[in-house]
């Protein structure tokens, strides 16, 4: 390393110290902070730390509905991430391997699926219709239905790694096309599966709109909406706002800490390509 | 006796049920809803009434003049500071993967949280942007309570959140140039901004194309930054499309508010399709 790369790095340190380090401090002073200290919005160490007992209040506001959001959150992440995968990857699975006119009509709900603006309240009419509005399994589908998209692109570039020898290996030992699918195939997507898994879960923790739109109602809060929900409650009370946002800043945290290199094999795929 | 393939199309047909019942009927029952006046129970239509309501409120047009001014906006800084980061950060700069993880992390964080957060940082006197600004002799401006400045603040807000992944392509598509045009460069005696202008930016060019698509489709649906910040404010000055649908979904509009979303749909129909193919029209040309 020259001279010059170790100055510029140690530049560019503190600027990004600065620009994007700052922020995030902020958010912790906050939260430790007391009522009165945390309302004059300073970026001043905290003279007091009231970790512990911030936390306690938040969780125990309003019946304890940090949980029920955390609960709420879990089980519309998880149900929409693993029909995202399973159901993407057999499209994905097809696309690929076969080719028909089918094809192109496949495509074209792809690309719309990655552009269009999803048109709310229509979809609140077909989710009312269907009596899947303001419930749970609603919104697992309606994140499944946004999510498919990018997974379906990720996974097709992704089988055609694969050679499709395995699959006439196991068609010769007599697999249907099922076995083929869930023994051959799936494990052996498993890079693309983890990254879709991160990128989505992410997506789908931190999504605020959706849940806006098609799951109100208390008993239905997710994490993004206690935010939101708490920003009137707490309003003289930002000390507890902001250890609200930095407990659901730490699951992001965690899983980019232990999952960083899928992330950005998620983020840039088509970037090279085009 | 017709051969089954072993490659059944039944296996798209979960993935094109949830699809199209949860985004193709509502997407194509959203050009007949919008031309009515609809309560979810009864439409009754009134022709362009919605549209040519959109086009004669003022604070509609805003909405529409904003959605196209913070897409550009924030699609343009995050393209050119997303390209001179990643130039930066694959120089081979002291603490190189740190910074790196610097700039990406805020792209994973909370949005609404993210929101709150500046809201706070730039109040006008009590904010530590203003009060930095202050030491240094500056008169900070009211970042967010000036009409004439609450989008662009948003914006930059909405940059610092979302160039790291800008970043991020970027140094994926600068690992794909071949050393050999630099050295090649070198010899020939280039400068290093020659190097940059005549070697990376048109090497680059497919991650640009990737940067400005996915910037510019986001920029112009987006809604929670916007929603948690300035809520439009102050008036209808920092108004975007998406906060409009659901201003009218509130208030009890839908026809209006289905009109909005054909409205921001024909937008990006309008600005991205062209934008791409003809990008990619110059990358075959070269």
């Amino acid at each position: 390393m020259s001279r010059r790369q170790l100055w510029t790095g140690i530049a560019a340190l503190c600027v990004s110290l600065f620009i994007f380090v700052v922020p995030f401090v902020f958010i912790l002073f906050m939260a430790v902070k007391d009522k009165r200290a945390a309302s004059k919005l300073e970026f001043s160490w905290p003279t007091e730390w009231h970790l512990w007992a911030n936390l306690i209040e938040v969780v125990e506001a309003r019946n304890y509905m940090l949980l029920l959001a955390y609960f709420n959150s879990t089980v519309i992440t998880v149900g929409a991430v693993s029909l995202i995968v399973i159901f993407s990857a057999m499209v994905g699975y097809i696309l690929q391997r076969r080719h028909s006119r089918w094809n192109s009509l496949i495509w074209a709900g792809v690309m719309a699926g990655l552009m269009v603006p999803p048109a709310v309240v229509p979809t609140i009419w077909v989710l009312q219709n269907l009596g899947l509005f303001k419930t749970i399994h609603g919104m697992v589908l309606i994140q499944t239905a946004y999510g498919l998209s990018f997974a379906i692109l990720l996974f097709r570039s992704f089988i055609s790694t694969i050679p499709r020898d395995l699959d006439e290996a196991a068609i010769i030992d007599g697999a249907k096309p099922l076995q083929i699918f869930f023994r051959v195939i799936l494990p052996l997507l498993k890079p693309a599966t983890v990254t879709i898994i991160v990128v989505q879960s992410i997506a789908i923790f931190n999504d605020f709109t959706n849940p806006l739109y098609y799951l109100p109602g208390k008993e239905n809060v997710t994490v993004q909406l206690t935010l939101f929900n708490f920003q009137s409650q707490f309003v003289s009370q930002l000390n507890l706002l902001f250890m609200n946002i930095l407990l659901i800043t730490i699951p992001p945290l965690i899983v980019y800490i232990f999952f960083n290199r899928q992330i950005v094999a998620g983020m840039t795929s088509g970037a090279v390509k085009g | 006796m017709k051969r089954k393939s072993h490659y059944p199309y039944w296996f798209v047909f979960p993935a094109a049920v949830i699809f199209t019942t949860l985004f193709l009927v509502p997407s194509v029952a959203s050009l007949w809803f919008s031309f009515t006046r609809w309560d979810l129970f009864h439409a009754e239509y009134i022709g362009l009434e919605n549209f040519v309501q959109f086009f004669k409120e003022p604070f509609l047009v805003q909405g529409m003049v904003n959605t196209v001014i913070f897409a550009f906006v924030t699609s343009g800084m995050k393209t050119v500071l997303g390209l001179l980061l990643a130039v930066l950060l694959t120089s081979g700069i002291f603490a190189q993967g740190f910074l790196r993880i610097l700039v990406f992390f805020p792209v994973l964080v909370s949005t609404i949280g993210v929101g709150i957060t500046f809201t706070r940082l730039m109040h006008p006197t009590k904010g530590a942007i203003n009060i930095a600004l202050a030491h240094m002799g500056i008169d900070g401006p009211g970042w967010l309570t000036d009409p004439s400045l609450a989008l662009f603040s948003v914006a930059l807000v909405d940059v610092w959140k979302g160039v790291g992944l800008a970043t991020l392509i970027y140094i994926a598509g600068l690992a794909s140039i071949s050393p050999e045009y630099y050295e090649a460069s070198r010899i020939d005696g280039a400068t290093r901004l020659q190097q940059f202008w005549r070697v990376t930016v048109p090497l680059v060019r497919p991650a640009t194309v990737t940067v400005i698509t996915l910037s510019l489709i986001g920029g112009l649906r987006s809604f929670d930054i916007v929603w948690a910040m300035t809520k439009g404010g102050p008036g209808f000055s920092s108004d975007v499309l998406a906060s409009v649908i659901y201003k009218q979904y509130q208030a009890g509009f839908y026809g209006l508010s289905t009109a909005g979303n054909v409205i921001l749909f024909a937008l990006v129909a309008l600005i991205v399709i062209p934008l791409v193919s003809w990008m990619n029209r110059k990358e075959v040309e070269q």
